[in-house]
């Protein structure tokens, strides 16, 4: 989507839709100047451009028991996804990880849909104090037969769930970030490393085997505009951007 | 012998710091001397070698007589992007390759007449004629690019309902987020563009085929489907490094400048690396562009590299010339083996091998060979690859009973219709990379198809 004339072309996950109402549930974390625009917004005012939905949808069939692993932000793509896999026919268990307690969202709605669901906070503000991946470490102890993890988040974390499952020969499947511009193919900004070949994540993914990514890759990859973002962000919201 | 009138340019020391136009157009004067060293002659070859076959002796005659409105009228009934192919037809290779002038000295400047008479008509505003009546057909255009514009143009004028969707926010297809705004402003497209709104043409950007709607569901909703998605996706030189940061396809470089408006960062919000030492790989006007684009970033050294020599190069001439007197410099016969990175996985410089060339391959020019041991490389910050591109695969991948050859471009009849009924397609997406004037031939003559077509059933 772009919010204006100016502005940059930014992807969200869908996290919700009603077809009955014609509407979409997009959840996002003010952390740029894109995003702080954007909840600036008040309701009735417009979005300038949007387009979707883009990428291939997640591939859902029985499995049998699912860990659906989301850290930040990147909670918002889990519940469409642990939904689904539930009406397939999946025990679905979800992970939900936030810095802090605040910044935990949608733990209402995975309680609904998950079988089970565990939270952790880094700072310890709520549930488990610690990682994602200690609760997955401990579950696949406890579990032998887990037989598909998703995850959505940092790439850090999405990263060391990868790290934790390899050992395990659990299928795992990340839905990665990278810097988009126009999420068609045309650009390859969004170019990630996997199995050593290039794809581009709009039109190849965003879902690929996490055991195969080049996350370190990705990371290095995010950061081409850090200078830039934070000259974006101090010059703040002018007046002519609202 | 006459010599050409020359069209007056912005100074190379000024313009490499705007991205203002560079050539600035004929006064009424100019064009009237320019238009009368034409011989008229009684078989013209200028319009043998135009794709669209203007009628170039004519409308030639008129500016002569200082008749603009008809030379413009008689440009427009071939040629519905007179003010665009004006600027970026390679008209060296078709219509000026011909003049019975050119034989012996400089041909009539055919291509900067079609353009001061185009930019005549637009600076008095456009005369629309009346609306057509309504053929109750509909007929939806993918993409919009000078073949989905052409298409529509000509489907309207008919009578028919057309409807272009548009992937990116903005129509114009490489005319908006590949040619930078110092070779072509956005301006005039968007003229262009409003001209065949006014046509009654409806555009609906931020929709992609294949994703958000797919090509059946358009069948069943239109009478007949014209596809000119062009050739979007960037081709990668498959060489150890590319994935470095600072690595951009030539796509990614000029769309962050020409669609997102990123060489006017932080005022717009897109950014773009300004690159100090630039490498730029490719002989096209992809890679002039790209390079002349990184210069006016701040650059203070562009580098062009090119497997072959400047015979070979496709680029049209003009562009080479204004590179050139820009400050670009040229490493012929340079082939990229290997791009290197520093610590924090950023470009730092790009290896290379020196060629020769050998006998003409299937294209005719000379094929380049590698001259053993001859290694170097090159300090850089940023490389730009400018290889060529493919059409983007999203409808063939999504689409059922669409044949496409090996390259990925779809097959077409002669008369533009695909291996499915109803489906038409033309311009990039058919021939591959190609050329704006090749498209909007392509999208003429699909455009006649798709009438016959759609009257019959
Ligand atoms: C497939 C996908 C789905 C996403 N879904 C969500 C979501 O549901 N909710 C959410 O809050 N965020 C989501 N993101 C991340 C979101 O796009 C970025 O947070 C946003 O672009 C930041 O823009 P900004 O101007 O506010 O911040 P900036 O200051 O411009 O950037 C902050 C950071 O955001 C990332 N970023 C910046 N520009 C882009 C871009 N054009 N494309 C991708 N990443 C960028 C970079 O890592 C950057 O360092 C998603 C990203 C991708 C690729
Ligand atoms: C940088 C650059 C410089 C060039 N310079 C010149 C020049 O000087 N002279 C010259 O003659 N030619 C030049 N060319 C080539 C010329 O621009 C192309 O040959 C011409 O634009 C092709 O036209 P087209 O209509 O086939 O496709 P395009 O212009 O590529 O337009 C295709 C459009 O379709 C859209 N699209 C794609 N897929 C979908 C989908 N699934 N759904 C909806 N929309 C979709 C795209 O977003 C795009 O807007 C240049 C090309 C580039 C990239
Ligand atoms: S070939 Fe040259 S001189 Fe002859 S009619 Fe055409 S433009 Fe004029
Ligand atoms: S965002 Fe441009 S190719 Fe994926």
């Amino acid at each position: 989507m772009r919010i204006d004339e100016k502005g940059e072309r930014i992807p969200l996950t869908i996290a919700d839709f009603d077809a009955q109402k014609g509407t979409i549930t997009l959840i996002f974390q003010e952390i740029g100047k894109t995003t702080k625009l954007l909840g600036l917004l008040k309701e009735g005012d417009r979005i300038l451009d949007f387009m979707g939905p883009l990428g291939n949808p997640t591939k859902i069939e029985k499995y049998g028991r699912v860990v659906c692993i989301g850290g930040g932000v990147g909670v918002a793509s889990i519940p469409l996804k642990a939904k689904a896999l539930g009406e397939a026919g999946n025990e679905v268990i979800s992970i939900i990880g936030a810095r802090t307690k605040e910044l935990l969202i949608l733990e209402e709605e995975l309680q609904k849909i998950s079988d089970e669901l565990y939270i952790t906070t880094d700072d310890g503000s709520k549930g488990h104090h610690g990682f994602v991946t200690d609760i997955l470490k401990k579950l696949i102890d406890e579990r032998k037969n887990i037989d598909l993890v998703v995850t959505v988040g940092p790439v850090i974390m999405m990263k060391a769930v990868a790290n934790v499952t390899r050992p395990h020969n659990i299928r795992t499947i990340a839905s990665l970030n990278p810097i988009m511009v126009d999420g068609t193919g045309m650009c390859g900004s969004c170019r990630v490393r996997v199995d050593g070949r290039t794809q581009f994540t709009c039109v190849d993914g965003p879902e690929f085997d996490a055991h195969r990514v080049d996350f370190d890759h990705l990371m290095t990859r995010l950061q081409r505009y850090l200078t830039e973002e934070k000259l974006s962000l101090e010059r703040g919201v002018g007046k002519d951007d609202v | 012998m006459t010599f050409r009138i020359p069209m007056p340019e912005q100074d190379p020391e000024k313009r490499i710091q705007n991205f203002g136009e560079v050539a600035l157009g004929y006064s009424a004067d100019q064009a009237v001397s320019e238009a009368k060293r034409c011989l008229q002659c009684s078989e013209p070859g200028c319009i043998k070698g135009c794709p669209v076959g203007v009628d170039i002796p004519d409308f030639i005659e008129c500016i002569k007589e200082g008749n603009f409105d008809e030379a413009i009228r008689i440009v427009r009934q071939k040629n519905h992007l007179p003010a665009i192919c004006g600027r970026v037809c390679p008209h060296e290779n078709q219509c000026e390759k011909f003049c019975l002038l050119g034989k012996k000295g400089e041909s009539v400047s055919i291509g900067k007449l079609e353009r001061f008479v185009a930019d005549y008509e637009r600076q008095k505003g456009f005369k629309i004629s009346s609306k057509p009546t309504s053929t109750g057909k509909k007929v939806a255009v993918v993409g919009s690019g000078p073949a989905g514009i052409t298409v529509s143009a000509d489907l309207a004028k008919l009578g028919h309902g057309v409807t272009l969707f548009e992937a990116l926010h903005a129509p114009g297809g490489v005319l908006i987020y590949g040619i930078p705004e110092f070779r072509l402003p956005k301006e005039i497209v968007r003229a262009e563009i409003d001209c065949i709104k006014k046509f009654g043409v409806s555009i609906k950007t931020g929709v992609v085929i294949g994703k958000t709607i797919s090509l059946d569901e358009l069948l069943e909703e239109f009478d007949a489907v014209f596809v000119g998605s062009g050739a979007g996706l960037p081709r990668w030189m498959d060489i150890p490094g590319e994935d470095l940061c600072g690595v951009y396809s030539a796509n990614e470089f000029l769309t962050r400048i020409n669609l997102m408006g990123a060489y006017l960062f932080p005022e717009y919000d897109t950014p773009i690396r300004e690159g100090k030492k630039v490498a730029v790989v490719g002989g096209g006007n992809v890679a002039m562009d790209s390079a002349r684009a990184a210069l006016r970033l701040g650059a203070n050294e562009v580098c062009i590299l090119y497997r072959r020599t400047e015979k070979e190069m496709t680029a049209r001439q003009e562009e080479i010339e204004h590179a050139r007197e820009e400050g670009i410099k040229f490493k012929f016969l340079t082939l990229p083996t290997k791009i290197l990175g520093d610590e924090k996985g950023w470009v730092k410089k790009i290896e290379c091998v020196l060629m020769e060339l050998g006998e003409p391959d299937k294209s005719g020019r000379r094929k380049p060979l590698i001259i053993k041991n001859s290694e170097f490389t090159i300090d850089v910050d940023t490389v730009i690859v400018a290889i060529g591109q493919s059409p983007n695969p999203l409808i063939s991948r999504t689409t059922e009973g669409l044949q496409v050859t090996e390259r990925g471009t779809l097959v077409v009849d002669g008369n533009g219709m695909t291996s499915k009924e109803g489906v038409f397609a033309g311009g990039d997406i058919v021939s591959g990379a190609a050329t704006v004037i090749e498209s909007m031939g392509a999208g003429k003559l699909a455009a006649r198809a798709i009438h016959e077509h759609i009257s019959q059933k």
